[in-house]
């Protein structure tokens, strides 16, 4: 398992908002190697950065410097484009809001990344229909978006992000919108899509509960990784070197 | 990547109908708007022209001046005497009917009426083509006499005597006490919409001497001639010409001081005009097209904001910005062209429900459903362009953080 390459690799990782007197360093150096395969979640008290760091491990924002390689591939002086394309092909988002198309079928909702793919109609139909079913939201498909409930929102949204087949799965306080039942069923929906189809995950989360469903837990304090522990199979922690 | 943005545009339009139907609602007006004036106007001119046509092909009228309309004030007019010369020395003429007119306030008892006292020869009956509904024509002896007598259109007999029989009553008309010794049959609206049964008819010689302003007038405005059957127009209007230039001492190499048309003529000279206003109407019209599409970009502009965490969303699953700005554009685009096609279907019936409402033919011409069509695909990408570029600048990470 320790043996894969790192699929996410950032080296001395900094950024820095706005510029002069009024510049702000939201992060500060930081190293991180997550390989494919691997659960991990981000925490770290509100302002540390984790959100900021999510934007630019997810290719939605550059560092102000160091290295980011994204499967090997160095996309820290990728244009804007070339990032939105890394994403269209490769990655996955959930958001705290589920961001789905109000008075829309959760089916065309789970559908729209393909649609950017340019898949064909029976393909795309094909491919949601299976992610609304990993999501066991298959019964629902048919249904509106604002008539489902939050936690069957968010398990559209995962189905969505998981449709493509990305490499990496972001979530940025998946769980933030819902109570401690529902999110627990999120979670365990993420941690089964990461052990039966080796999806890579990355979330972030305050909530040590849902960061307890990951293999590897990263502190951010002000911009730079406090501490990395990973789980092992025994559930004993221990920190990563 | 066009198919796909059509797609997605169709889409968006189905998820919120309502927003689609106001945003189009500006270019439906405009489409209709200038369909429907189009349309209402050609049908006028087609009724100008056929209304004209109808008097027959083998009317020719003389017009002191050149050219219909009020451009020919200066010249001077005509005399009974060049109807008589006319009448007499052209041969393929049957008669000359000399008009003089003259408004006037028709008084009967405490109705009165203003309306146009016409003084003419007893040729003008048959010459115009009027049916008498009741009495007679004035008489060579009342003509001759100069008599105070007149035969009343069909509106004037409404407005002063109701269902009163009017022949044999007098009437005043400017101060001049007249007989009325006939009534002529209704003929309806005429080719400019004006109503030709508001007429008093009386002897020319009545006319000139009793009702118009000036002491010994012996002018005519115009003349009604009708030439004989089987004789071509051209060559009677050619003689008439002759003649007048003659009496009137033009010298061969000056120009005209008066004008001679046919029934062709005189329709395609009043349809110039109703054309000229039918493209001023659509015109008009156009400007509010415009306006619509100025809506488009108001409501596509708010609608970016609105719709700003969807466009976040979009991004950050992939979409570039040019998709972005691709689909916003097909968006105002199919809004527009949706708009346009049901602006020409509401123009349609409107447009048939008034011109049978104004009595006017229903003309589809569609040239100008083409060009309004055309227009209102124009006016979305030109007024949609701005909205799209807001979005396509958006940053996903913002955009998504937009409460
Ligand atoms: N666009 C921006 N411009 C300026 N400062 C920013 C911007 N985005 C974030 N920051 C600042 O960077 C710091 C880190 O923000 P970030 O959103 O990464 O925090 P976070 O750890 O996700 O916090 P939370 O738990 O509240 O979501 C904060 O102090 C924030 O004010
Ligand atoms: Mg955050």
């Amino acid at each position: 398992m320790t043996s894969r390459a790192p699929i996410i690799q950032l080296r001395d990782v900094t950024k820095t908002y706005g510029a002069g007197s009024t510049a702000f360093r939201a992060l500060n150096g930081i190293d991180l190697d997550i390989k494919a395969g691997e659960f991990v979640a981000i925490m770290g008290s509100s302002g540390s950065g984790k959100s900021t760091l999510m934007n630019i491990l997810g290719c939605l924002d550059s560092p102000t410097s160091g290295r980011y390689l994204f499967a090997g591939c160095a996309v820290e002086g990728l244009s804007k484009e070339q990032r939105a394309l890394i994403r269209r092909h490769y990655l996955g988002f959930v958001f705290q809001g589920y961001n789905l198309l109000a008075r829309t079928s959760a089916l065309e909702n789970v559908e729209l990344p393909l649609l950017y793919r340019g898949m064909s109609r029976g393909e795309r139909r094909e491919q949601a229909r299976r992610a609304l079913d990993a999501v066991g939201l298959l019964p629902w498909r048919h249904h509106a978006s604002n008539e489902l409930s939050g936690g069957q929102q968010q398990r559209v949204a995962v189905a969505r992000a998981i449709a493509t087949s990305p490499r990496v799965l972001f979530a940025d306080e998946p769980t933030g919108n819902l109570d401690t039942k529902v999110s627990r069923e999120v979670m365990e929906l993420i941690t089964d899509l990461n052990r039966t189809q080796g999806i890579t995950a990355v979330m972030v989360t305050h909530e040590p509960e849902m960061a307890g469903y990951a293999d590897r837990i990263v502190t951010v304090v002000d911009g730079t990784i406090a501490s990395d522990s990973r789980r092992r199979g025994d559930g004993v922690e221990s920190e990563v070197a | 990547m066009l198919w796909n943005a059509l797609t997605i545009a169709v889409r968006e339009i189905r998820r919120n109908l309502l927003r689609g139907f106001l945003t189009v609602l500006g270019v439906v007006i405009g489409v209709a708007a200038v369909v429907i004036m189009v349309s209402l106007g050609q049908g006028a001119t087609e009724s100008v022209t056929s209304q004209v046509e109808s008097l027959g092909s083998n009317l020719i009228m003389a017009i002191p001046g050149t050219g219909v309309g009020p451009s020919g004030g200066s010249a001077p007019g005509f005399r009974l005497s060049d109807a008589e010369e006319i009448a007499a020395g052209v041969s393929g003429v049957r008669a000359v009917a000399p008009l003089r007119m003259v408004g006037a306030k028709a008084v009967y008892l405490q109705e009165d009426w203003s309306t146009q006292a016409v003084g003419t020869t007893v040729d003008y009956f048959s010459v115009a083509g009027w049916a008498f509904a009741e009495g007679r024509p004035f008489t060579e002896a009342e003509f001759v006499g100069a008599r105070p007598v007149c035969v009343l259109g069909n509106t004037v007999v409404s407005e002063l005597f109701g269902q009163q029989d009017p022949v044999g009553a007098r009437i005043r008309l400017k101060g001049l006490t007249c007989e009325v010794v006939g009534v002529l049959a209704a003929k309806g609206q005429g080719a400019m919409g004006q109503d030709q049964d508001s007429v008093v008819v009386l002897p020319l010689s009545t006319v000139q001497r009793r009702l118009a302003g000036r002491l010994g007038d012996r002018d005519v405005d115009r003349m009604m001639i009708s030439a004989r059957d089987g004789v071509s127009a051209d060559r009677v209007v050619r003689d008439v010409t002759d003649v007048l230039r003659d009496r009137r001492g033009i010298r061969a190499g000056e120009d005209d001081d008066f004008s001679v048309l046919d029934t062709k003529e005189i329709a395609d000279a009043l349809s110039s005009t109703t054309k000229i206003l039918t493209y001023l109407l659509g015109a008009v019209a156009a400007v509010s097209l415009l306006v619509g599409g100025i809506g488009i970009m108001n409501i596509m502009l708010v609608s970016v904001t609105e719709r700003t965490r969807e466009i976040g969303l979009r991004m950050s699953i992939g979409a570039l910005p040019r998709e972005v700005l691709l689909q916003f554009l097909v968006e105002a685009l199919v809004l527009s062209l949706i708009g346009g096609l049901v602006g020409i279907v509401l123009a349609l019936v409107v447009s048939y429900v008034l011109a049978q409402a104004m009595g006017i033919p229903y003309i589809i011409d569609p040239r100008i459903n083409l060009v309004a069509f055309a227009f209102s695909a124009a006016v979305g990408v030109v007024f949609g362009y701005a909205p799209a570029r807001r979005a396509a600048r958006l940053d996903p990470i913002e955009a998504l953080r937009f409460e």
